[in-house]
């Protein structure tokens, strides 16, 4: 018996801000422990909060990107809960009126697009972290508030996901999504971005829904599929063996590949939401909502998309280049320069990405700047150099910061493509390999290989090998006829 | 040649200072004399601060010297409530479990005394994490009533107002959430005022039920009580609650004519057995001096403030909404006392969990325990609705009586207490008892209005007895042009409680 899964996923997000949520510490990955503090985020007595702006407004844009319907007004709630990263005991969110809700995030699945549904986008604080210590005998743990207090983005997916493939495919877009909005740097290895899934299992065509088991500590994508692997097969085998699924948190352990219970229904939190008091309710009008929607950039998807109907690119292709928005930027950056999508697609991905792949950096570091680019694209395509020549350019452009033009110039890399510069390389070569030219005229047409070789080494590559070729043939079968 | 410093108002001591009649170390000298003699007797102070003081009263000789621009409260001696950070100073809400805590910053009250010019004398007692109605439920000490040593000064704030009545400090800052600085001041024959919820910035109080919660001045006159909130009220951004609203010069207003304003009487507040007989007595004097002042009394209602007696027993809607919502408000504020940080922090060992309940159990007292539990069962799931939402939709018809209050009365003229000061001891152990003695007081915070408590009489055992005056959000003009001018025709407030020594 095969049974359906039904995963849903809540996605933490840490926002590019400058400063806290509610105070003005910085917001910097990896200073030495709590100096990022102040009396509000560590939650001394009598201090209050004060709303980040630039925290609601990225908050937003995200909404807006994944078409939730925005509340106009909407406020924030107290979870209460004891924990010692918690400095106030209880963590700002939002539960009774999120900031956007009912939205949808669009995926390519299956060779098609999927959309799966948004249930709600709220804005909430972090806590800080507990270390163990664990030399021996150490019976204490220590506390770090740095980052207590830093923005959250929290995006609720409804439970419209049936396989690790799909999940994964939405966690995937999803980060697409918020890098190219610019409203989180999404690096898992520093906890920006953070999971928690809830998986239940049904019999096919059933409609309702299993025992929904909660897994939380999932702090890369790669987590995320191991534990639905996993959570999937646990379900799978207890549902075949007569069992039952029970109602339950489990913890994942990524070394182990592993989850445990942490608690049962029966002992399921009570976070006793009630609205912040601390703050006031925060207005979202009409002007302000235009210009965060204005300054919602095209998805990958849709720009994907674009690429393939207004460009001519192959899926192939456009994928590749949607990857990641500053690629995209860039690749429509040069054809602003050099409209000519193909070739310019093809020197991004086998030569650009090549480079950046290998020196593991973002083109946001790459030293070329696009127009440049474009103008050694438009060199190679026009003949002016040959693409072997443009990549040696390439090479120069990224070493002495020099424009193509200039390092054409300077190498003398310009195509040798006059008859009358071409024609004494090749009677030279004809004169010199005498043996390859015998093969040829004895009937082993393949020697001309070897001939066209000889021209452009000769030239350094330079000769125009269209004409170097034409040339050759015309006075190979002079030599023919004449005996 | 001067007068002793005990018989002159806040204003009246600046001026001196401000003329060189008196230097400020002399004034806190003076000052201090007078603290140390009554302390004893009186138990008001949690800190007192007679070292910073001195140095500052010295520093403010010489910025007088040098010509400066002195602020509003130049040289004037003001006592500050325990549950208001002071940046270097203890600040312990009188609880264990911030027994020796130190704030590393100040709050935005406190910068704006310093940045008047005013002496920061010390830290007043009050009840833990100001829940109470008689200052017994200090974790440290007992404050008592100026005017009968066997009595209580009210509560919360019962050590500013016991400590301007017996003229230890002529301004204090108190805090009120359910009638903390009106009832105390009342029982103390003072006068107390609550600013309407978001006139001061709350930044720096130590949080009790933060949407209730205001700080507010205490005095022996409205012209002072006004001067200390102009000093008090201008804004700031570190609390979202925090009107933008300039300040109107309260000190000018106090002149406003008050003839032909219109007071409301709540028919819901006299009521058979709601009232002791004196304090109905005194209040009814109070009322013919306003009607000679040209104040017209009109009969108003006040449905969901009701209170009800059945069997001696008072009950009122107020009360009940008022402690739950309070409470749920004070079980997540309070969260953060976990040892964790800062404060108590239990000796003994053992994992989290017996750290946060060892540490919780021996820092707060009973009712504060108390209070976190009743808040804590009101926002439980499968309660919240009857209980944290129903008491918001109270609060809400709360409010809207008042609305329609305002629609026909300037002013609302009330009791701040049913009794005079009660006892010590007398209802420690019955809460509810407790409770009921903020009946009058708790509407104005619900509904987020402002309250004035001026005295206006004594009671045959010689205890001081007081009237409420409510008004609309932002009027704080008017309550204090009203409470001055009854000050000018009467002088309940002229007469000081007998203490020699100890």
């Amino acid at each position: 018996m095969r049974y359906e899964a039904v995963i849903g996923l809540e996605t933490h997000a840490e926002l590019l801000t400058e400063s806290k949520l509610w105070c003005r510490c910085g917001t910097r990955f990896g200073e030495p422990p709590n100096t990022q503090t102040c009396p509000v985020c560590l939650g001394m007595p009598g201090v209050l909060p004060v709303l980040n702006k630039r925290a609601f407004e990225l908050a937003l844009k995200a909404a807006l990107a994944l078409h939730c319907v925005i509340n106009r007004e909407t406020f924030f709630d107290r979870k209460n809960y004891y924990y010692p990263d918690l400095p106030k005991n209880y963590q700002v969110s939002q539960n009774y009126c999120n900031l956007g809700r009912d939205g949808y995030l669009e995926m390519s699945a299956d060779g098609g697009i999927r959309r799966v549904g948004i249930w709600n986008v709220h804005l909430e604080e972090d806590a800080g972290k507990n270390i163990h210590v664990e030399s021996p005998g150490a019976d204490y743990s220590l506390v770090d508030l740095n980052r207590a207090g830093v923005p959250l983005l929290e995006v609720v997916s409804a439970p419209d996901m049936h396989s690790v493939e799909e999940a994964e495919a939405f966690m995937h877009t999803l980060r697409r999504l918020l890098l190219y909005c610019e409203v989180s740097d999404c690096k898992m290895q520093e906890g920006s971005l953070r999971f928690e899934a809830s998986v239940s299992l049904r019999r096919p065509g059933e409609e309702k829904l299993g025992s929904r088991v909660e897994i939380k500590n999932l702090n890369s994508i790669k987590a995320v599929t191991r534990c639905l692997a996993y959570e999937i097969e646990r379900q799978s085998r207890l549902l075949r063996e007569g069992g039952a699924v029970e109602m339950e948190t489990r913890l994942w352990d990524e070394a182990g590949g592993r989850s445990e219970r942490m608690r049962s229904k029966e002992r399921a939190q009570d976070y006793r939401y009630f609205p912040e008091p601390d703050l006031v309710p925060f207005v979202v009008d009409e002007g302000w909502l235009e210009r965060v929607q204005a300054e919602v950039p095209e998805l990958s998807l849709g720009r994907r998309r674009r690429f393939v109907r207004d460009h001519g690119l192959s899926e192939y292709d456009a994928r590749v280049l949607t990857e990641e928005r500053a690629v995209a930027d860039y690749f429509e950056a040069c054809l602003a320069a050099h409209n000519e999508p193909k070739s310019v697609a093809n020197w991004i991905m086998n030569e650009v990405l090549a480079i950046l792949n290998e020196r593991k950096v973002s083109i946001a570091e790459f030293e070329v700047p696009p127009q440049r680019f474009a103008e050694l694209i438009e060199a190679a395509d026009k003949g002016k150099v040959t693409a072997a020549a443009a990549r040696e350019i390439l090479g120069k452009m990224i070493e002495t910061g020099k424009n193509a033009a200039t390092l054409i110039e300077e190498t003398g890399a310009e195509t040798i493509g006059q008859e009358e510069d071409l024609a004494p390389i090749v009677e030279q070569v004809l004169a010199e390999a005498r043996k390859a030219v015998q093969d040829y005229l004895g009937g082993k047409k393949k020697a001309i290989g070897a001939l066209l070789g000889q021209v452009m080494r000769l030239t350094g590559g330079k000769a125009d090998p269209k004409l170097a070729r034409e040339i050759l043939l015309n006075r190979l079968e002079e030599m023919a006829r004449q005996p | 040649m001067a007068k002793p410093l005990e018989e002159l108002t806040a204003t009246a001591i600046r001026d001196a200072f401000l003329r060189r009649e008196r230097s400020a170390r002399s004034i806190v000298e003076e000052q201090f004399a007078i603290l140390k003699e009554r302390e004893v007797a009186v138990g008001a102070f949690l800190t007192v601060m007679q070292e910073e003081a001195l140095a500052r009263a010295d520093a403010l000789d010489r910025k007088l010297a040098d010509g400066a621009q002195m602020g509003k409260l130049a040289g004037i001696p003001v006592a500050v409530k325990d549950n208001i950070c002071t940046r270097g100073v203890a600040t312990t809400c009188a609880s264990r479990i911030l027994e020796g805590y130190v704030p590393p910053y100040d709050a935005h009250v406190v910068e704006r005394l310093i940045e008047e010019d005013a002496v920061i004398i010390g830290k007043t007692n009050m009840d833990e994490f100001a829940m109470g109605s008689s200052t017994e439920n200090s974790a440290f000490k007992l404050t008592r009533n100026p005017w009968d040593r066997e009595r209580i000064p009210g509560g919360s704030s019962g050590g500013s107002a016991a400590a301007v009545a017996a003229r230890m400090a002529p301004l204090a800052l108190g805090s009120d959430t359910g009638g903390s600085i009106r009832q105390p001041a009342g029982l103390c024959g003072v006068v107390g005022l609550k600013p309407t919820y978001g006139r001061v910035s709350r930044y720096g109080l130590v949080a009790f039920a933060s949407s209730l919660d205001q700080i507010g001045p205490l005095a022996r006159t409205a012209g002072d009580t006004a001067l200390l909130l102009e000093a008090i009220a201008p804004r700031d951004g570190r609390d979202s609650t925090c009107t933008d609203r300039e300040v109107p010069d309260y000190v000018e207003a106090l002149e406003q004519p008050i003839s032909g304003l219109t007071f409301g009487l709540p028919g819901e507040f006299f009521i058979e057995g709601g009232l002791d007989r004196e304090v109905a007595r005194a209040l009814e004097q109070a009322r013919r001096c306003y009607e000679a002042l040209g104040v017209r009394f009109r009969d108003i209602s006040l449905p969901h403030s009701r209170i009800d007696v059945e069997d001696g027993q008072l009950s009122s809607y107020a009360v009940a909404c008022y402690y739950i919502l309070c409470t749920a408000e004070a079980s997540s504020n309070l969260a953060r006392y976990d040892g964790v940080r800062y404060g108590h922090r239990s000796d003994e060992r053992g994992d989290i969990i017996e750290m946060y309940s060892r540490t919780r159990g021996e820092g707060f007292g009973e009712e504060v325990k108390r209070r976190i539990m009743l808040g804590t069962h009101a926002l439980s799931s499968g309660y919240y609705d009857a209980y944290y939402l129903r008491a918001g939709r109270v609060r809400r018809l709360i409010q809207s009586d008042f609305e329609r209050a305002w629609e026909q009365v300037d002013l609302v003229f009330a009791p701040v207490s049913p009794t005079p000061a009660f006892r010590i001891g007398e209802k420690a152990d019955d809460p509810l008892a407790m409770y009921l003695s903020d009946i009058f007081t708790i509407s104005c915070n619900l509904a987020g209005i402002c309250g004035i408590s001026v005295p206006c009489g004594f009671s045959s055992e010689g205890l001081p007895v007081a009237l409420q005056l409510m008004g609309r959000h932002w009027d704080e003009e008017r309550l204090l042009a009203a409470a001055h001018a009854y000050q000018i025709h009467t002088d309940w407030h002229k007469r000081a409680p007998a203490l020699e020594g100890g």
